[in-house]
């Protein structure tokens, strides 16, 4: 079970083949074309032929597990061959158990929550170096692995275990192929050089290079270029702390210690005791057959067993019995000593022992404390052992997850032996393995147990997925006239009313207190009648912890509510960072910004809309103006939607005509945005359609009539309902454009949007130049819709291009009825100012959020051109005249 | 000059037999040979090999060499050995 081959310790493997012989390069060629034709037959098999496979081969490996240990200790030299016969049965049956069921060949596993399989492919021919410390077993696991698998192997044994692993090699694939595996499937190399090595590891049709080997095999593999899984030499620390049931402990790290001779790379190296149980963990150990050495003999020990110019271990200890090592070391120890126990004072150079030692010695460090144990410990790991194993007794979880969370290694094992434990299957749930991954700390590229799935190729089948998406709007929504008298519905101890002066003046907020339940303390915050400023917002939250308050009702147009949207959240949360919430994000659900959760107040906000445009009062958005940097910042979650939207047209009845017009087309924008957005739903279609459709029959009714009460009504339902449509779907490049300009130029939102509407319509419905990822919709749709709306409003056309046309004319007709400018130039902005605006415009649009979910993903140089055009306010106005005298 | 072209159904028990013989007519060929390999579900690593040689002997005589029929699967293994390339494929 040993994965790392001590005798190749310091050999490197050339990276160059150049000194091959044509006749020993054409012998490897024909092993490669062999084995590549193989793999290649093999990926015809399907599971149940590799499955048929698999079996016999266990069975073979079982039959002849005493047969290859005995070959194996005869010829290297190393371990106890009862020990190796149980490896090799580990590695065929334990390796069987954790593989039997697993799905090797086509899909492996399924995800149907997530629309996701994984696929299986083989890798091809995989070279493999396996070591003299666990030649056998390595060669049958890795024979089973590779059939599982549908891979053909080529094997490269250490030179000292050759015979013993050809003959491994030859069982398995004379077991495979009278079961039907591909001829050729597994080849040994007949001798055994490290250019031989160097030229597989470099040739073309190798896929894979699966070194279980000493650290020279691992780097070469590595460097060679090719995907490889190479492991890493161990130093495992193993802590004893004071909890740990000390008679499992002790009989656990002898277990492991002693098996094969400790040739287990997983094997502990230093026992850490703390002081409280040392002296009897010792008394324990020397109980059950180890010998204590004392000072002299620690040194006589290390002497003999480590190298002192290297600080490595000495070849020639590797996987002999205690009473050899102490033979050859001069010490007197009984016949039966299973260990030898070297007490250390320190890790490092200067205490040789303190590193890995492949054979039954045991370091051992008496710690004062639970910190300095740890710190011990973390010394052994990082002296030779990084990413590898580390292994605790304990009963204190505490400790237990301390350690884990301070050792870099692959496997920390928890009250289980090292070496037993580490292969998997045995004391644990871990994959069985002759391969310990020891991660990028033992220069490796995997920390996992290697097994099955590190020889494939798992290819992921990914299916579209239908992202949930969501209709979120305020919990109850009053409508029509009078729907304020609903706000008696709500108690309260302390009411804030946020409005504007001149709403006051019109006695609205009068209107308002009248349904304001009794006993209920009202206050009236008013605030400047303009988008809200942060000083503003903070005025108000002053106020609202003054009072202690409750509820808020926002009584106003956008501003206002916008205003008691974020006084709101900084009331309940004033750890809520403005600046930082309104950080860009490209996806609502996936942005790093998170707003808070934790409330310490916990406030009613009541939205009582005053204008008929914004739809704020059912709207997750708010928009601050940022006057230093002349900029707006928008807001945007759930958390800021009010709780209660009242939707009054007597609120609206005096609204002046200019107003009436700006939120009106505001109203149509959203509605417009919200239809073609990429985020569009049924759910948000529906409202967005009646939404366009209220408008173009109501607004030029309630420009011209204000006194009309059911054009004012519909109107102010018309702009509630857009803004649920673009509250779950989203606006779009119209809004980016218009809050840039606006910003830049001061000019009215809805004024700025009825600028951009024609030329964005007309844009959206061509043919994009780049495409936006748009997961909710099926195809490019935004034309066709467009030509959905022209239906729905009659305008007529036959084809959809005829349609879009009508609607862009349509939209046109009613801008010109509202009396809206129909260019910037008519603003009186000169060409050369607004040639100089243009990099901040477009940088400013592009920074808006708002195209996010515009069907068609703006280039910089789209968006300068659509300023041009609202700049010029031509071409779409004769097209749209061209279009209405065909129609006629 | 008149092409001669054959037609040779293999069947997919006498793969490399039906290779075999058709390369023992490549002499006689002008032009193209097809291969009607379309009740060949498998093939192993001696089709494989015969295949290859086949298709190495059909280059010398200068005859391009159509496999009709190849299933999926197969022809997956002539790509990942490499043969594919040497062949023209019709279905």
């Amino acid at each position: 079970m040993v994965t790392r081959d001590v005798m190749q310790q310091r050999v490197q493997i050339p990276l160059s083949a150049e000194s091959l012989t044509e006749e020993r390069t054409a012998y490897l060629e024909r092993l490669v074309r062999q084995a590549r034709t193989a793999a290649a037959v093999f990926t015809q098999f399907t599971q149940e032929d590799v499955d048929r496979l698999v079996k016999p081969m266990v069975l073979a490996g079982l039959d002849q597990a005493q047969h290859l240990a005995r070959l194996a200790v005869e010829e290297t030299k190393l371990g106890v061959m009862e020990d190796k016969v149980i490896k090799n049965m580990v590695a065929t049956e334990f390796a069987y158990n954790y593989i039997k069921d697993k799905r090797t060949v086509g899909i492996i596993r399924e995800f149907p929550e997530r629309n996701l399989v994984e696929m299986a492919e083989p890798i091809g021919v995989i070279f493999s170096i396996t070591p003299i410390t666990n030649p056998t077993s390595t060669v049958l696991f890795k024979c089973i692995m590779a059939i599982k698998t549908r891979n053909a192997v080529i094997f490269s044994p250490h030179p000292n275990a050759w015979r013993c692993c050809s003959e491994a090699v030859r069982i398995m694939y004379e077991t495979a192929l009278k079961h039907g595996a591909p001829e050729g499937v597994f080849a040994c190399l007949e001798s055994h050089t490290l250019q031989d090595n160097a030229y597989l590891m470099h040739h073309k049709d190798v896929g894979l290079i699966d070194a279980t080997g000493g650290p020279g095999a691992v780097k070469a593999a590595y460097s060679s270029g090719k995907p490889a899984l190479g492991v890493g030499p161990g130093n495992t620390p193993v802590y004893l702390e004071r909890t740990a049931d000390l008679n499992t402990a002790v009989t656990d790290i002898i277990l492991s210690k002693t098996f094969d001779n400790g040739t287990i790379c997983a094997s502990e190296q230093t026992a850490v005791i703390d002081d409280e149980i040392y002296d009897l963990v010792l008394k324990k150990f020397a109980a059950l057959g180890a010998h204590i050495c004392n000072e002299k003999e620690v040194k006589l020990l290390a002497r003999t067993v480590i190298d002192p110019e290297t600080g490595f271990m000495q070849a020639a200890a590797v996987g002999q019995k205690a009473i050899d090592i102490a033979r050859l070391a001069g010490l007197s120890v009984n016949p039966g000593t299973k260990l030898l126990i070297a007490p250390i004072q320190g890790v490092g150079r200067e205490h040789p022992l303190s590193v890995e030692k492949l054979f039954p010695v045991l370091s051992v460090y008496r710690a004062k404390s639970v910190d300095e144990a740890l710190k011990v410990c973390v010394d052994v790991n990082h002296a030779g052992g990084l990413g590898h194993t580390a292994v605790i007794f304990s009963r204190n979880d505490d400790v237990i997850r301390q350690f884990g969370e301070l050792m870099n290694a692959g496997r920390i094992l928890v009250n289980s032996p090292g070496s037993v434990g580490a292969v998997g299957g045995v004391y644990n749930d871990l994959p069985p393995t002759f391969s310990f991954g020891c991660g990028t700390g033992g220069g490796n590229s995997t920390t996992d147990n290697v097994n099955i799935y590190h020889y494939l190729n798992i290819k992921r089948v990914a299916r579209r997925t239908q992202a949930h998406m969501w209709f979120r709007v305020p919990n109850q929504i009053y409508f029509n006239m009078n729907a304020v008298a609903n706000v008696h519905q709500f108690a309260s101890r302390s009411t804030i009313i946020v409005t504007n002066p001149s709403l006051e003046q019109f006695g609205h907020v009068d209107l308002v207190r009248r349904y304001i339940p009794e006993g209920t303390h009202v206050h009236v915050s008013v605030i400047p009648d303009a988008e809200p400023e942060v000083k503003v917002v903070m005025q108000g939250v002053e106020a609202l912890n003054f009072y202690k308050a409750d509820q808020i009702i926002a009584l106003g147009g956008g501003s206002v509510i916008d205003a008691a949207k974020i006084m709101k959240l900084k009331y309940e949360s004033p750890e809520a960072d403005l600046e930082e919430l309104a950080a860009p994000f490209l996806d609502l659900r996936k942005r790093v910004i998170e707003y808070p959760t934790e409330k310490i107040n916990r406030v009613r906000l009541i939205a009582i809309s005053t204008t008929s445009g914004t739809g704020s009062e059912v709207t997750p958005f708010a928009v601050l103006t940022d006057k230093e940097r002349a900029r707006k910042v928008t807001l945007a979650d759930y958390s800021l939607t009010p709780d209660v939207a009242i939707v009054d047209p007597q609120f609206v009845m005096s609204m002046p005509k200019g107003l009436t017009a700006d939120t009106g087309v505001d109203c149509l924008t959203h509605a417009l945005e919200a239809a073609v957005s990429s985020y569009a739903s049924a759910y948000t279609d529906c409202n967005a359609m009646q939404a366009i459709r209220m408008a173009f029959k109501y607004l030029p009714i309630a420009y011209q009539h204000p006194r009309d009460e059911e054009a004012r009504c519909m109107m102010h339902n018309a702009a509630c309902i857009a803004a649920m449509a673009f509250s779950n779907a989203s606006v779009g490049v119209n809004h980016a454009l218009a809050h840039a300009f606006g910003a830049r130029f001061g000019v009215a939102h809805g004024r700025a949007n009825a600028l951009m509407l024609p030329h964005v319509i007309a844009y959206n419905a061509s043919v994009p130049t780049k495409f936006l990822p748009s997961p909710y919709q099926k195809g490019y749709v935004a034309h066709k819709k467009y030509a959905t709306i022209a239906d729905l409003l009659g305008l007529g056309g036959h084809t959809i291009d005829e349609k879009v046309k009508n609607l862009v004319a349509a939209t046109e007709q009613l801008l010109d009825q509202l009396g809206f400018p129909r260019s910037i130039a008519d603003l009186g902005i000169s060409k050369e100012e607004f040639e100089r605006a243009m990099p901040d415009l477009t940088k400013l649009a592009f920074d808006d959020p708002s195209w996010r979910s515009n069907p068609r993903m703006p280039l910089i140089s789209e968006l300068a051109e659509l300023f041009w055009k609202a700049y010029q306010g031509r071409g779409l106005g004769n097209m749209a005249d061209a279009v209405r005298q065909q129609t006629a | 000059m008149a092409m001669i072209a054959v037609w040779l159904k293999v069947e997919e028990e006498r793969v490399v037999q039906a290779l075999q013989e058709a390369s023992e007519k490549l002499d006689g060929i002008e032009g193209e040979v097809t291969l009607d390999l379309s009740s060949v579900r498998r093939i192993d690593p001696s089709a494989v090999r015969a295949m290859a040689e086949f298709a190495g002997m059909a280059e010398d005589k200068s005859v391009k060499v159509v496999l009709r029929g190849v299933n999926v699967d197969v022809y997956k293994v002539l790509k990942l050995v490499k043969l594919a390339s040497r062949f023209s494929f019709v279905s």
